[in-house]
């Protein structure tokens, strides 16, 4: 059968990850943008200059941020290693939450690659994870009150917040413990765990059949070619071009130390660490067991619980035209723009001070949750109306609204909140 | 061949599986209370008595705030002659929070929190007045017990101590 394999045994673990022909749809570079594979490369990248850092980095509140330092003064290269460790952590985040979205368009997350797409979803919150813990590592100003924001938000979780805030610091407070904590965690437990999700992943990719394959872009007659060397070149390539942009980027741009750490004092505005930032913007807006808990929560159920949806014509799977899916997201970004944005600018001009008698919970809590799902729901409603959606399709228009509201979001937190988190230009 | 009635019995084999797939989810069970019990902070062994003096009660005017960084509190006195030993720490996310002597009120950096000078909530998110630490007065004496913060859920003229 495999006649073109005699005699090549060295391509016998390319065959372990691909098949040995292809349909030469799969191929397109924009079908997937290769991101699950960079992605993949980048934390190869990360397991080697990882274990580079790890030899001179010394986890004590009293020795971090010295043999930092010492990393990138003392030692041929450490800046380099530290830069590209610090780009390529950030960048795999990037690609591996860009991964979920093309997934998600793709429509790869319906049945028969429901597993699949749960293992994913765990993968980028193992990620999420290690980007955290890594975090707090140089124990500078920028790390310190980072992590003290984010492992504060663990408070709110009813019942068990506080003991799962005391458990992550192992204490009351940011210390010794949790450095320790931290880095075991960072250097060891999550990204064994990440390798067994990778295989898993993989090998379920494999499984089910390769990548999804929409039936409107297949031809009448389906071509096949052969995987080695048309997909193995391309891949190549893509990851070639990716290390030479992680390098380059590296070469010119630092990783970001400020001074140490103080307990004593916190900078003015202290940020959780970038990508909790939609969060930290969350929460400005409603009281933090509502920002910090039930969004959160009821997002990440919603994402997993996606797969189960049922839809009456279920024997054509891959119903969404690519003309359709355009009209769609000018529809999500228009609840974007009448929902999210508006509610940023309204709430911290007009509301800010209002119903002030009223207990916490409710006054910013209850009443601005509740005026957001009746917004959304009358999106839903007019989408429905005037427009004739589905149910899936309006499951679309949710997944891509509630993507770029945290966008938005994550970005008003980065860019335009300034001293006291008030709004402000960032220049 | 096995019939229905045959299935139900429960043979020796079949209840030493069970057995041993019992003991596996035990030691699975311990297992995983031995690593929580393992990465708990152990409570109790900080806490001796870490009563600080301050200073005098004269050394204090009406109406001042006096950060102790290093016990992690500020002390205030209030226009009356009370003492107040307030956490650093702002109750809505950890941050330390900074006295504004101009508008008199302690403001968080990170998100505009802000509180009065009993550590009330003037301005949300934070959704609790500050903690504090007791404040003992003896001979004259102004002592706060540094190991102990208090949560309080709303401010009260019983948290105050008078001289």
């Amino acid at each position: 059968m495999f006649d073109m394999d005699s005699g090549k045994k060295h391509r016998g673990f390319i065959y372990h990850l691909h098949p040995p022909k292809i349909n030469v749809e799969a191929l397109k570079f924009s079908r997937t943008f290769g991101l699950g594979g960079m992605a993949f490369l980048l934390f190869l990248i990360q397991l080697f200059t990882g274990l580079l850092l790890r030899f001179r980095y010394v986890p004590t509140p009293a020795g971090a941020y010295d043999s930092i330092l010492s990393i990138q003064n003392d030692i041929i290269f450490g800046q380099l290693i530290r830069n590209i460790h610090h780009w390529a952590g950030m960048l795999m985040l990037i690609f591996t939450f860009l991964h979920m979205w093309v997934t998600f368009f793709a429509e790869a997350y319906r049945p028969p690659r429901t597993s699949n797409w749960i293992i994913g979803l765990a993968m980028l919150f193992v990620i999420v994870l290690m980007n955290f813990t890594g975090y707090l590592l140089p124990w500078d100003q920028l790390s310190y009150w980072a992590v003290t924001v984010a492992t504060s938000m663990l408070d709110y979780f009813p019942v068990i917040g506080e003991n799962l805030k005391v458990l992550a610091r192992g204490g009351d407070n940011i210390g010794t413990t949790t450095l320790m904590n931290f880095y075991t965690f960072h250097t060891g437990l999550l990204p064994a765990v990440l390798v067994v999700l990778a295989g898993f992943h993989f090998w379920k990719v494999r499984k089910a059949g390769g990548i999804v394959l929409k039936k409107e872009n297949i031809t009448e007659k389906e071509i096949f070619v052969d995987t080695y060397p048309h997909l193995v070149i391309r891949e190549l390539i893509a990851g070639l071009v990716l290390i030479a942009v992680l390098f380059l980027f590296s070469l010119i741009y630092n990783a970001p130390l400020l001074e140490k750490a103080n307990p004593a004092y916190s900078p003015d505005p202290a940020k959780a660490p970038w990508y909790f930032l939609g969060i930290q913007e969350l929460i400005l807006h409603f009281h933090p067991a509502i920002g910090a808990f039930a969004i959160p929560i009821a997002v990440i159920g919603w994402l997993i619980y996606l797969p189960y949806y049922k839809f009456e014509n279920n024997d054509n799977l891959y119903t969404i035209t690519a003309r359709r899916r355009n009209k769609l997201l000018i529809m999500a970004l228009c609840g974007v723009l009448i929902i999210t944005l508006p509610g940023i600018f309204t709430d911290e001009l007009f509301f800010n001070h209002w119903l002030t008698g009223l207990p916490p919970l409710i006054s910013n809590g209850l009443i601005p949750i509740t005026i957001l799902i009746l917004l959304v729901y009358g999106l839903y409603i007019v989408l429905r109306k005037k427009f004739g959606i589905t149910k899936k399709e309006w499951i679309f228009v949710l997944f891509n609204y509630i993507m770029f509201s945290y966008l938005i979001l994550m970005l008003t937190g980065i860019w335009f909140r300034g001293a006291g988190m008030k709004l402000t230009l960032p220049w | 061949m096995m019939n229905n009635e045959q299935s139900n019995i429960l043979t020796r084999r079949k209840f030493l599986n069970r057995l041993w797939a019992g003991l596996g989810i035990l030691a699975g069970i311990e297992l995983i209370g031995l690593s929580f019990t393992f990465l708990s902070p152990n409570k109790g062994v900080s806490s001796g008595n870490n009563l600080k003096i301050i200073g005098a009660v004269g050394d204090f005017p009406n109406d001042s705030v006096i950060p102790y960084r290093s016990g992690k509190f500020y002390l205030v006195r209030l226009p009356d002659g009370g003492f107040m030993a307030l956490s650093l720490a702002c109750t809505h996310l950890g941050c330390s929070i900074h006295w504004n002597a101009e508008n008199k009120r302690f403001i968080c950096p990170c998100h505009s929190s802000e509180f009065d000078m009993q550590g009330k909530v003037i301005n949300a998110p934070a959704p609790r007045p500050l903690d504090q630490f007791p404040v003992i007065i003896e001979n004259g004496m102004v002592k706060v017990e540094t190991s102990r913060q208090l949560k309080r859920n709303k401010s009260d003229k019983l948290d105050i101590t008078y001289a």
